[in-house]
């Protein structure tokens, strides 16, 4: 049996890089999570005038709460997640009723239109895994007879591509309002030659990397929803990344709050 | 209990009627939740292709065929041969299939084996090519499903690896004056298999209960599904979680045991298969 938390030590170099508050002292961050309001910093994050800033992430609410969109179904707000360089859009979440379904099963379509080619095989493997994730979370009983699509819009690609994914879908469907059990984030480790894990790698660094595990980790107890890998790794390397994966997702979820609380301190 | 009684209750409340099983650790087939269905393969069935494997996990019928074509090597790296893993899904395997383009389930089979074929490193694809920047080969794996009874994964997987097993490529030389290939399909080489992945697909049920091998039913009654693959050595080519209910790492780890003691299992089934078949 593997024992939950690993000290610090043996994550053997997990990149801490980035201010760590005195509260957040020995957790190991992914490359700074700055959140980027236009405002010093706080808690996370760096300068907003910092003329590079490392993977911060911005969340931009949809303007309008609900829109009613007639008797088809409700046009809902959507949420932006921009981790520098890899930006996923996502949304509109649009609830609408679905004829073949029947009986407390509501389906979720998910769309990721690429730039150029139509989508193939490995675009489609994508959009099972983030639709299964996104089923397993949302409480379908509560809306029978009804699809909800989150469409993807992949507008920059820089590395961590399929967990920036995730987080916009998450974001999406928590600004949409639809009722879920769980929240969810996305991380990405990367392994390389000699063992070390990076979280949230560049496109170089996971192009160097030897494995790349993805996860989609759940706020209820930091469960694994969600496992991709591509690469070897062996038994301790894949339980050292969940590891590391489950503490990161919580700077991840302290990220979500801020921004709802910000969100919702404006208005 | 009487038994059209039991019949009606799995119709009408087939989720009720697996947890009372569940609740004496077994399942409604008979099977403990660690066992697997019986494992057949047959390997070499199809004299068209240069490989094929049929196999068979209970009721779950896939057949592998591999057939081995000419390319030019990518540009990228001209000195690398293609393998393109094809998993079809056709309506006679299935009511829930229908007629026409591959469906997502599918597409997602054809890129988990793509994926296991990469990680695993089953074969170098160097190996692969016959003049450099020229001439390589291309296996086209196309893997049909014959019976669809759960646990396609780990079919088309074993399958995989059964067929390349058997696949016997002919000599090639390109001749220095037309600079035609010639093919001598007398001298054969079989491929050289570096690693050998298998897969172990379990089913969670309410959350907790991991089942390994799920037939269709249970597939389909399941909150998630996990996929482990591994290699001889112990290390993990692909763990494939394709969203559902949550697993803790400890969870995780129990998949990877039950991964590790399967593997040894049709290791030594698939070295059997390959004994038995004589040299033509």
């Amino acid at each position: 049996m593997v024992e939950g938390g690993l000290p610090d030590s043996r994550l053997g170099g997990v990149h801490n890089l980035g201010p760590s508050s005195p509260g957040q002292q020995g957790l190991p961050i992914p490359d700074s999570w700055g959140v980027e309001f236009g405002e010093p910093p706080g808690t996370w994050g760096r300068s907003c005038v910092d003329p590079a800033p490392p993977r911060s992430w911005k969340f931009l609410p949809g303007s309008a709460p609900g829109q009613k969109l007639g008797r088809q179904g409700w046009v809902l707000p959507c949420a932006v997640l921009v981790p520098q360089d890899t930006s996923v859009l996502a949304g509109p979440v649009r609830a609408g009723p679905k004829r073949s379904c029947w009986g407390a099963l509501s389906s979720s379509r998910l769309s990721w239109p690429p730039s150029l080619l139509p989508p193939g095989v490995f675009e489609k493997n994508r959009e099972q895994l983030i639709r299964k994730t996104c089923e397993a979370v949302i409480l379908g009983t509560l809306h029978p007879r009804t699809s909800i699509s989150i469409v993807l819009q992949v507008i920059s690609d820089a590395g961590a591509l399929l967990a920036c994914c995730l987080n916009a879908a998450c974001m999406g469907l928590m600004d949409a309002g639809l009722p879920m059990k769980s929240l969810f984030c996305g991380v990405t480790c990367a392994l390389d030659s000699t063992g070390a894990i990076t979280l949230d790698p560049t496109a170089k660094q996971e192009k160097e990397a030897r494995a790349v595990l993805t996860f989609a980790i759940s706020s209820m107890e930091r469960q694994v929803l969600m496992c991709t890998s591509k690469g070897t790794c062996s038994v301790e390397e894949l339980q050292q990344c969940i590891a590391a994966a489950q503490r990161a997702s919580g700077a991840i979820f302290q990220f979500y709050r801020d921004s709802v609380r910000r969100k919702y301190s404006k208005t | 209990m009487n038994f059209k009684f039991c019949v009606y209750f799995r119709t009408v409340e087939p989720l009720e009627y697996y947890r009372r099983f569940l609740k004496e650790n077994c399942r409604p087939d008979g099977r403990e939740l660690g066992e697997f269905r019986t494992t057949t393969v047959n390997v070499g069935s199809i004299t068209t292709a240069d490989g094929s494997a049929l196999v068979k996990l209970g009721n779950t019928t896939v057949i592998c065929g591999i057939k081995a074509e000419f390319a030019e090597p990518p540009a990228e790296s001209n000195n690398k041969g293609y393998i393109v893993p094809n998993v079809d899904l056709p309506p006679l395997c299935s009511s829930r299939f229908r007629p026409g383009p591959p469906g997502e389930e599918a597409q997602a089979a054809s890129q988990f084996i793509a994926d296991v074929i990469e990680n695993s490193e089953i074969i170098m694809k160097e190996d692969l090519c016959i003049a450099h920047g020229k001439l390589a080969w291309v296996l086209y794996c196309d893997f049909i499903c014959l019976d669809y009874d759960g646990n396609i994964l780990d079919a088309c997987t074993f399958a995989l690896l059964a067929a390349l097993k058997n696949v016997q490529l002919p000599k090639v030389t390109i001749n220095e004056e037309t600079g035609l290939a010639e093919v001598d399909l007398k001298q054969t080489n079989p491929l050289n298999i570096r690693k050998h992945p298998v897969a172990t697909s379990f089913a969670v049920f309410d959350d907790t209960i991991l089942i390994v091998d799920p037939t269709a039913e249970e597939e389909e009654l399941a909150t998630g599904t996990v996929t482990i693959v591994m290699d001889e050595e112990g290390r993990l080519c692909s763990v494939h979680k394709p969203g559902g209910s949550g697993l803790t790492a400890a969870k995780l780890q129990d998949c990877i045991t039950r991964a590790i003691t399967r593997h040894k299992e049709v290791k030594k089934l698939i070295d059997k298969v390959i004994k038995s078949i004589k040299p033509k």
